[in-house]
């Protein structure tokens, strides 16, 4: 289809802090034991897209993220992993990358998504209105487990109401206007001209950029190459384009090269009448209203897909998230998760060990070889392999990671506990982050602290 | 005039099944027949052939009405002309190559089955609960072309494929033995000859293309063509080619060929609920039939709007052999950004120029039957977006038929230059010069001080208006639009630009407005060979009060929109739209009443796209050909298609 896939798999993400680590990039953390990357490269894969460049940054973290790959996808697709700079930015990372950058339209995935959303859809917008930018919309996840009440108080403070601020069309189908929310102190500018054009912008807050984008490839790379301060594709670039769609300088129109094509002055008659006809007959959208206005001016489309409400969508960007998706995909949408649950909506591995009056309930996940002693109680979380669990011990709404040791008489609730970190016995955690291989005294009680070394 | 006979190929469906019927006994006495006249038996074997180069395009074409029955031995000498035209071209080659593309059989069944079918009617039930039917057909592809003596023998050896297929292969043969008899009575001699002449060319090419198949194959085949006796010679050879043939489409990925099989009945019924549900099953694009249809207009399509888009946009990835282009293409139509005849037959043309740019022969085939493969399966996704018009219809019958007369001496990138070229050449001189035609002609017939009537936005309307601008002509237009497409509202924008002074109507005040205006300009989908003008809902409308008021109706319709059938009403062939584009009003909700209705049992949408207007309201159909009375359309037609098939 003449589409080149980039997935943003980004490095150690300084939102993540306690969770990730030099050995654990963003793209590798646990989602329910398996790397929220191959989340992304399974969606993917079932839409047939099955070769892929996947943007790291920093060296050690691709290395660790293209030894994964290699690992875990041999024989299924065909993977590039490009290392580039640390902070960068998406921007920057794409610079880096142009010139791998062939086909006709490049689809740019984030890598720390979890959906179920055919890209296929976006990449069909995106043709079909022949747009330099399409941006893919869904709804705003609900942050939070709602069930456990006010344990996410604190992410939830620092996460603002409204994400992205979108203007979009009367027809919902092109991209008028967009911000972040957080940026947008009292008042914005909206221009007018696209106003006008447009005769009518829906301002909308409860849409988010969902980090999905099909962009026109030369468009892409001219923007870059023009614009050496654009850093980040959403803030920077998808900007841009949305605010010069109707005195676009990219030279989006295809047109204007082929006509250069045929020398003879009579076919030159001929192709002028035809796209006359072609456009004619089409339904022109705003842009073209506006072009045939002014004289002619240039313009270019800046489309949006919006997803449908039923599907699911979450991104790993802040600790909260991480615990919201680790929740989901055991939960709601255990379809995501690739694994078959039990009876008692529960995944447990047949090597895991259980003590006697131990109860796992549902919506729970006990990883490969994990031993939990005598009396335990699992409520919503999600167990590493080869955990060590001790007896008497607690855990609701966590994560906890590959070769963790927790003591007796611990209790963790809406926590992280990294790998290879080590609760001593009778530790009470609340709303706590524990990071890889640190060791929490026995008998301490926390709530919400973050356990790292300095 | 091979295109008149095509279109009985497609309707029966129980002559449809005499490819694969089983129960009929061999009958030693025909088969007796057989190996004496050992010539006729290639020759009515290869009289598919030749016939079935026009169906293939033709049967894509959405507008086919059996033509009045003519006699087989009618046919005949048409076949061997074609066969003596097209010399340097292997008219065997051609005819397993569409035979391929429409395993179906549906659309290929050949004069020559067809005039079979009186036989084996009674034993057309029996087939039908075969369940192979695309081996069946494979099979009687195969053995259609296979003498009687002959066939035992290489069914057994050169099957390594598909031994199942064997079965089915003997059954079918007994239609074959059949056949000759029936074809023998009707053909004469000369057009023996003929059709043997065309058969020694095929021959010849044929051996040329049976180097692809591979060494095991052929070797064995030659083995059984040995020890077959020496008249019987000629007919073994071509028992090889369509050996080969049947081998190397083997090779071919099933899936396409699952796709071939499966192109969907351009006129299909949908009252029928059997065959909807088939046709659901291997379309690409998820449909959901409406609910509440309109009883008259059960047998047309309709589907849910809003349910195809979706579904479609989410597979963009896998589709996996689909063309880019044609599947842009395909989204345009689907989601209404392109509309109007001209318009969707230049883009669907686009597209496929792009395929055959794009376009590489897979190892092991041959261009021309894989690209028109691939074309037909283009052609049945374009059709699950929207039904073709008729202008599509026509375009993909030409471009077909230009790719089945493809030398095979060409080399690829040749053959694809000169399919480009003439793609390229279509557009240019059936479309775009076809309408600077029109406009010459259509110019002179305005004067000063007329009062012109256009209704809806025809692009050849909107040229003569334009070109007469231009020529400094004072003139007045009446612009007469409807609901829900309002397309009116575009072309006036256009004319107000030139600064043509324009008055804005809709139909519902057609009778007031008619009396002022001097004449009627309309554009046309279709015109069919009655007469009759096949156009936008609302057109039989206009015509009718303008020669109420004895106003002169002027139908603008390039020659290429032509088409030979006949229809009396709107009815038996017409186009739903999204029934929602008449129960909502954009931008307007205040007019909401209609709300929470669409799913009411006792409420029926129809949203009819098209109508006929009897040609006795037409004055006149300006067309590249010159101006006619809408009387002399089948001239138009009989001398366009001739042309149409040699361009």
């Amino acid at each position: 289809m003449d589409f080149q896939v980039v997935i943003l798999a980004g490095g150690f993400s300084s939102n993540l802090v306690p969770l990730v680590s030099k050995e654990v990039p963003k793209a590798l953390l646990p989602v329910a034991n398996r790397p929220v990357l191959s989340y992304v490269l399974d969606l993917l894969e079932s839409n047939n897209l099955k070769d892929l460049i996947v943007v790291v940054e920093g060296e050690d973290a691709a290395l660790k993220v293209g030894g994964w790959i290699s690992s875990a996808c041999v024989d299924r697709l065909h993977v590039e992993v490009a290392a580039v700079a640390e902070n960068i930015g998406t921007a920057g990372a794409l610079r880096a990358i142009a010139h791998h950058l062939t086909a006709k339209d490049i689809l740019i995935v984030s890598g720390d998504i979890v959906s179920d959303i055919p890209p296929g859809a976006v990449a069909a917008t995106h043709r079909r209105h022949d747009a330099v930018v399409t941006v893919m919309l869904c709804a705003q996840p609900v942050s939070g487990p709602s069930e456990s009440g006010g344990s996410s108080g604190k992410d939830k403070t620092k996460k603002p109401a409204c994400e992205d601020i979108v203007g979009l069309d009367s027809w919902k189908q092109f991209l008028l206007y967009i911000a972040k929310g957080t940026e947008i102190k009292k008042d914005t500018r909206v221009n007018k001209s696209i106003l006008c054009a447009a005769g009518k912008m829906e301002l909308r807050s409860d849409l988010m950029d969902s980090h999905i984008y099909a962009f026109k490839r030369s468009v892409l790379q001219e923007v870059l190459d023009q614009k050496p301060a654009f850093r980040s594709l959403k803030q920077d670039v998808l900007p841009y384009l949305v605010r010069t769609q109707l005195r676009s300088d990219v030279s989006s129109d295809q047109n204007n090269v082929e006509e250069n094509g045929n020398g003879k002055d009579n076919m030159q008659n001929n192709e002028v009448v035809l796209s006359q006809i072609l456009s004619n007959a089409s339904l022109p959208s705003f842009h073209q209203v506006y072009e045939s206005g002014l004289d002619s001016r240039k313009t270019h489309k800046c489309c949006v897909y919006i997803a449908d409400e039923s599907k699911i969508f979450v991104r790993l960007n802040s600790i909260q998230a991480f615990m919201d998706v680790n929740r989901d995909v055991i939960g709601d949408a255990n379809h995501l998760s690739g694994y078959s649950f039990s009876a008692h909506h529960n995944i447990v591995h047949p090597s895991a060990e259980l003590g006697s009056k131990t109860t796992v309930g549902p919506h729970c996940m006990l990883g490969e070889g994990s031993q939990v002693g005598d009396k335990c109680s699992v409520k919503r979380s999600v167990i590493g392999r080869h955990c060590r669990i001790g007896s008497n011990v607690k855990i609701v709404n966590s994560v906890v990671m590959d070769h963790a040791t927790i003591g007796d008489g611990c209790s963790i609730q809406g926590s992280v506990i990294c790998s290879n970190a080590q609760l001593q016995e009778r530790a009470t955690l609340r709303d706590c982050q524990v990071e890889a291989g640190y060791i929490v005294c026995a008998g301490g009680e926390h709530k919400g602290e973050t356990f790292a070394r300095r | 005039m091979e295109s008149r006979r095509n279109p009985r190929a497609v309707v029966d469906p129980k002559v449809r099944q005499v490819g694969f019927f089983t129960s009929s006994q061999p009958d030693s006495s025909s088969t007796q027949q057989q190996q004496q006249q050992t010539d006729p038996i290639p020759a009515s074997a290869s009289s598919p052939p030749v016939s079935t180069i026009s169906p293939s395009g033709n049967s894509l074409s959405p507008v086919m009405i059996p033509p009045p029955r003519l006699n087989s031995s009618d046919t005949f000498p048409l076949r061997g002309a074609a066969a003596g035209a097209s010399s340097a071209v292997s008219p065997s080659s051609f005819s397993y190559s569409n035979r391929r593309d429409f395993p179906d059989g549906s659309t290929t069944a050949s004069p020559g089955r067809h005039s079979r079918g009186s036989f084996v009617k009674s034993s057309a039930p029996v087939a039908s609960s075969l369940p192979g039917i695309g081996m069946d057909s494979m099979a009687a592809a195969k053995s259609s072309s296979v003498p009687a003596s002959g066939l035992t023998t290489v069914s057994v050896v050169t099957m390594p494929p598909g031994l199942a297929e064997k079965a089915s292969g003997m059954e079918v043969q007994s239609d074959q033995k059949k056949n000759p008899k029936s074809l023998k009575e009707k053909t004469t001699k000369a057009e023996r000859r003929a059709i043997q002449e065309a058969q020694r060319a095929a021959k010849a090419a044929a051996k040329a293309d049976g180097g692809k198949v591979p060494p095991g194959t052929s070797a064995s085949v030659a083995s059984t063509s040995v020890k077959v006796a020496k008249p019987a010679k000629p007919s073994t050879q071509k028992n090889e080619v369509s050996v080969a043939a049947g081998v190397t489409e083997k090779k071919g990925g099933p899936s396409e060929k699952d796709r071939k099989k499966d192109a969907p009945h351009p006129r299909m019924q949908y009252d029928d609920e059997s065959r909807v549900v088939k046709a659901k099953r291997r379309a690409v694009v998820k449909q959901t039939e409406a609910k509440n249809r309109v009883e008259l207009f059960r047998h047309l399509p309709q589907y849910e709007h809003g349910t195809q888009l979706p579904d479609l946009e989410t597979k963009f990835f896998q589709l996996d052999p689909m063309h880019p282009a044609v599947y842009k293409v395909g989204l345009q139509y689907l989601s209404g950004d392109i509309s109007g005849g001209n318009a969707r037959c230049i883009a669907m043309l686009q597209a496929f120029q792009e395929v055959v740019k794009d376009y590489s022969t897979p190892p092991e085939k041959n261009l021309n039957r894989d690209m028109t493969a691939k074309i037909s399966s283009y052609v049945s996704f374009l059709i699950e977006c929207r039904p073709l018009s008729i202008s599509m219809g026509n375009a993909i019958r030409f471009v077909k038929n230009r790719i089945a007369k493809l030398p095979i001496t060409l080399s690829e990138s040749e053959a694809k230059a000169a399919l480009q070229s003439d793609i390229e050449r279509f557009i240019n001189d059936k479309i775009i010069g076809a309408d600077m035609v029109i406009v010459k002609h259509a110019v002179t017939k305005i004067r000063d001080g007329d009062v012109l009537l256009t209704y809806g936005s025809p692009t050849a309307v909107e040229m003569i208006l334009l070109h007469a601008h231009e020529l400094k002509k004072k003139f007045r237009v009446l612009v007469v639009d409807s609901r829900p497409k309002l397309e009116g509202q575009l072309l006036l924008r256009r004319l107000i630009k030139r600064g043509i002074s324009c008055t804005y109507t809709h139909i519902n005040a057609i009778s007031y407005i008619m009396h002022e205006v001097t004449k009627v300009f309309l554009g046309a989908s279709s015109v069919l060979s009655n007469g009759t003008v096949y156009s936008r809902v609302g057109t039989a409308c206009v015509a009718m009060v303008a020669s109420a008021f004895r106003v002169p109706v002027l139908v603008c319709c390039e020659a290429y929109k032509f088409h030979e059938r006949v229809q009396l009403d709107s009815i038996c062939s017409n186009e739903l739209g999204d029934p929602n584009a008449i129960s909502k009003v954009h931008g307007r909700e205040d007019i909401n009443y209609l709300d929470g209705l669409t799913n009411n049992a006792n409420l029926q949408f129809l949203n009819l796209m098209y109508d006929a207007t009897p040609s006795d309201y037409i004055s006149m159909i300006i067309t590249d050909y010159g101006m006619v009375p809408p009387t002399s359309v089948p001239v138009i037609v009989r001398e366009y298609q001739k042309e149409h098939l040699l361009v």
